[in-house]
């Protein structure tokens, strides 16, 4: 790419071309050795920059960044945001003090999951939401009657997923005092050449991490400073196939592959519930305030779901992608799954899927019926799979407070 | 006004309009607590009888009963309470400048220059519109089908229905209706008569009250629904104006034990823990029942009365999109003395008298509408009741019409100005055929779109409180979520013409609803 080429990423460059550039592209782009890259919403978005092994083992092992911009990031704030959220959102939003965040999923009013993503609680009177799919229409829908406003800050706000094991000692190294007190979902505030910056314990990696969110404009000088802070840390930008990988392996759900969003889903039964994708937790049924198909959840809790979300510990060492799931072998066909890896770190060949309820309770057997390919030939396989209960990378260190110092 | 010391009620409802009244006669007859509230100082809502000038009355909004629910009068009594008809199964007069009128009444046709051919069509064509309503016509009397769960009732109702269009009605005649029911009006009347002035008052009756012209896809169910929804395309004058009628409603209501309270405005409808709680009116009074039904406008009662937030998102959205345009003027005028309509006896003036000379007028009427002018040639359906009821007026008489078309949103606003030259505009073109008017008139009044919602709050100034179109009758009515008149809010009810089977002065939205509430009681 000739300097004239080089994308400016502060500048409205739509007329050039039909895709954005995150603010981290340029020095991302420093880092790319294979040109693999894909859309992800309006952005383009690395797929892998050198070796989706190693940079896997960055986000295990040292410190990884993934660069989140082109996440939905909406900005709601006003008198009612609270009770706005709390409509929105089948979570008890009351419990979700200032300087928190958390994951939460919303539905539609059958019940059916919309997205799910991570809500900041950065005031009392505002919160910023961070969605996998565009937001707009669920927000303008929902905020009809509240005295709240809400805008889309997608373009606004540079951001970037900082995870491993080495990422709380790069963060102090670069002056963030404290930084090794936030909790797991502790949202900060931190001083920062062109303005405070957000940082929170975050991710999806199912690893100690966090995610920083600055302006446009201050989001190379945090990739410099980062890799100054972590110069001696072995820092690795990274693509989607690694986080792909950590999160199956952190028993993470994903938009569009463990769900189809309730509302550009149109075939009945296509679309899934929060108890069918593994989140009742995440329902407040008794919360006291209405809140979006919360009649439906009570309804579907009376009656039982109709599918169940398994993490499954598959026999062998060959991945069931796209597999049938089956009660036995040859048997009735009771689900599919949905993702599905070799997980390095915990070593297990793993797979995300949906059962047929009542089939799939931890400690069940099911089998998947594997395809793979050998020196081009296919040939097919029965596997085993158990039901798991936990995901199957959960380290301490995700959580530990303070976490440890390398 | 009620002493303090009890605010308890089994069900509390918020508007005291025709469907509200008969709610709560039915809930009382069945042995339950209830209150009504209407906000203004007398019951009726849009079906009412106001002062208009030098003491003379006039229904406000509603003026020709046409549609009462028969089962409601019997139920409720509602001759022994008062109503009174002063002209029944009157006729329509289709009005004509140089006065050769056309007489219409359910079976027959005359004058006007109509031929035999056109005359005999008529005979037939209005027989199978009221073989068709009767077919449908029970379906008025009935909740809508819950089709995503049908109980026994919708299975017996779902049977009777089938049953009615394939063996009652026929194959050939099925066949004819379903390829009539999203037809509009003027490719049916083209199909079926030569006479202009026919066309053009027929199509008057599928397109008012509406916001379509002859043109309009789908206006011929309204056509239908109209006899449909009636007493068979009876239409009569209530002594007393249209007043009398929810006076009537009332007075059943009280007799079996509601209470009715005027002056009573209900700010708000309360929530607590996801279920209704009673409601609270203007001067902070109080009311507790764990059911409340409303008979205000859905928009109003979603949006105002118990808030969004107490429902569900795409539930609020849904409400936010129910089309209800109202696209027509109400004009009232005290009269010194009759005027004289060329062609027409004074007995005659007991009719309704139409303005719609032909269906290219009524479609040119209403294309000012559509962009926001008034129509400068408007259609009109004329009442001058006083001619047949001598306690509207001491001396004089009072005419009474309904205008279309007026938009809602008029370009420029609905300025005193804009007013008045509308008002010039209806008064000009009734002179086109009673040329001496203004001689007579003592006092006139225009009621706007926007007036009949400020008013009468019919959003929208649709008097149906929803434009009454395919997607948005029977389970579609008012949103399929609340078709059965429960809301998705514990103990929140509707029981207006926003619910099944729609506005007009019928009752039967009323009466459904109650019945829904106490077959929500037994589960």
């Amino acid at each position: 790419m000739t300097s004239e080429l080089k994308p400016d990423p502060l500048k409205s460059d739509h007329w050039r071309s039909a895709v954005k550039y995150s603010p981290f592209y340029n020095k991302i782009k420093e880092h790319d050795y294979v040109n693999e890259w894909h859309r992800w919403a309006e952005y383009t978005t690395p797929t892998v920059l050198e070796d989706t092994t190693i940079e896997y083992f960055a986000i295990r092992n040292s410190a990884s960044i993934f660069d989140i911009t082109p996440m939905s990031k909406y900005r709601i704030k006003g008198p009612d945001a609270l009770d706005f959220m709390n409509r929105l959102l089948p979570r008890d939003m009351t419990k979700i003090r200032v300087g928190r965040v958390a994951y939460t999923v919303w539905c539609d009013d059958e019940g059916m999951v919309i997205d799910d993503g991570t809500v900041f609680r950065v005031a009392d009177d505002e919160y910023l939401l961070c969605a996998q799919e565009r937001q707009m229409e669920t927000l303008r829908r929902n905020a009809v009657g509240f005295d709240i406003e809400y805008s889309e800050v997608t373009d606004e706000i540079a951001a970037i997923s900082f995870q491993g094991p080495c990422t709380c000692k790069i963060l102090k190294n670069m002056g963030f005092n404290d930084v090794e007190t936030m909790k797991m979902f502790d949202v900060r505030f931190f001083d920062f050449p062109g303005g405070e910056i957000m940082i929170s314990r975050s991710g999806y990696t199912g690893d100690l991490g966090y995610e920083i969110w600055t302006k446009n404009d201050q989001a190379e000088a945090l990739w410099d400073a980062i890799y100054a802070g972590g110069k001696d840390y072995a820092i690795r930008p990274i693509g989607g196939n690694a986080l792909e990988i950590a999160r199956i392996e952190a028993g993470l759900i994903a938009a569009k592959i463990e769900f189809s969003p309730a509302n550009e889903t149109v075939r009945a039964g296509h679309a899934k519930s929060p108890y069918e994708l593994g989140l009742g937790w995440l329902v407040k049924l008794d919360k006291g305030v209405a809140f979006n198909g919360r009649r439906a959840l009570i309804k579907e809790k009376e009656k039982g779901s109709r599918y169940r979300f398994v993490k499954l510990d598959v026999e062998g060492n060959k991945a069931a992608t796209n597999a049938y799931l089956f009660d036995k072998e040859d048997g009735k066909s009771i689900g599919y799954v949905s993702s599905a890896a070799w997980a390095p770190s915990a070593k297990t060949n793993l797979a995300l899927g949906f059962v047929d309820m009542p089939y799939g309770e931890v400690g069940d057997i099911v089998w998947a019926e594997i395809y793979y390919q050998k020196e081009l030939k296919w040939n097919k396989r029965w596997a085993k799979c158990t039901v798991m209960k936990d995901p199957a990378w959960n380290p301490p260190r995700k959580t530990l407070t303070p976490p440890e110092d390398f | 006004m009620t002493d303090n010391t009890n605010k308890s009620y089994d069900v509390i409802i918020v508007g005291g309009g025709h469907n509200g009244l008969v709610c709560a006669a039915y809930l009382a007859k069945a042995g339950k607590k209830v209150v009504v509230l209407e906000a203004e100082n007398q019951v009726g809502g849009a079906a009412i009888t106001g002062e208009l000038s030098y003491g003379k009355k006039v229904s406000s909004c509603a003026q020709f009963l046409n549609q009462l629910n028969g089962k409601v009068s019997k139920d409720l009594n509602l001759t022994k309470h008062g109503l009174k008809l002063s002209a029944s199964n009157i006729s329509t007069i289709a009005l004509d400048a140089d006065g050769d009128h056309m007489r219409l009444t359910k079976n027959s046709v005359k004058g006007g220059g109509i031929n035999e051919t056109d005359a005999e069509n008529y005979k037939e064509f209005m027989s199978l519109m009221h073989e068709y309503a009767a077919t449908l016509g029970f379906l008025i009397d009935l909740p809508p089908m819950d089709i995503f769960n049908l109980d026994w009732d919708d299975k017996v109702s779902a049977m009777k229905l089938g049953w009615k269009l394939r063996f009652g009605l026929g194959a050939e005649k099925m066949s004819e209706l379903l390829r009539m029911i999203g037809m509009n009006i003027r490719d049916v009347l083209d199909d079926e008569f030569d006479n202009e002035h026919l066309k053009g008052a027929l199509s008057f009756d599928a397109v008012l009250g509406t916001h379509t012209g002859p043109y309009s896809p789908g206006n011929f169910l309204n056509f239908l629904y109209r006899i449909a929804a009636g007493k068979a395309g009876a239409v009569d004058i209530p002594e007393g104006g249209m007043g009398a009628v929810t006076e009537a409603m009332s007075n059943a209501a009280i007799a079996n034990g509601a209470e009715v309270r005027t002056g009573a405005r209900v700010k708000s409808i309360d929530v607590d823990n996801c279920a209704v709680t009673g409601v609270t009116l203007e001067d902070g009074e109080v009311l507790s029942a764990e059911i409340v039904a409303s008979n205000a406008n859905m928009k109003t009662t979603v949006y105002d009365m118990v808030g969004t937030r107490h429902f569900e998102a795409d539930f609020v959205k849904r409400i936010g999109d129910i089309r209800m345009r109202g696209a027509a003027a109400k004009l009232h005028i005290a009269l010194r003395d009759l005027p004289d309509f060329k062609g027409l006896a004074k007995d005659d003036l007991k009719n309704r008298l139409v303005i719609a000379p032909s269906q290219d007028q009524v479609e040119r009427a209403f294309n000012h509408v559509k962009y926001g002018e008034v129509s400068t040639s408007p259609m009109m359906e004329i009442s001058i009741p006083s001619v047949v009821d001598s306690s509207l007026t001491e001396k004089g008489h009072v005419l009474s019409a309904t205008v279309q078309y007026a938009p809602y949103e008029l370009k420029g606003g609905w300025t005193d100005q804009a007013k008045a030259d509308f008002l010039e505009t209806c008064i000009n073109r009734i002179a086109e055929f009673a040329p001496d008017i203004r001689e007579h008139i003592e006092h006139a009044e225009l009621i706007t779109p926007k007036d009949l919602e400020d008013r009468f709050g019919l959003v929208g100034g649709n008097w149906h409180h929803g434009e009454l179109t395919l997607d948005q009758m029977l389970m579609l009515r008012p949103v399929p979520e609340a078709s059965r008149y429960a809301l998705p809010l514990d103990g929140m009810y509707i029981c207006g013409a926003g619910a099944h089977p729609g506005g007009g002065v019928m009752g039967a939205a009323g009466r459904n609803a109650a019945q829904a509430i106490l077959k929500g009681e037994e589960k």
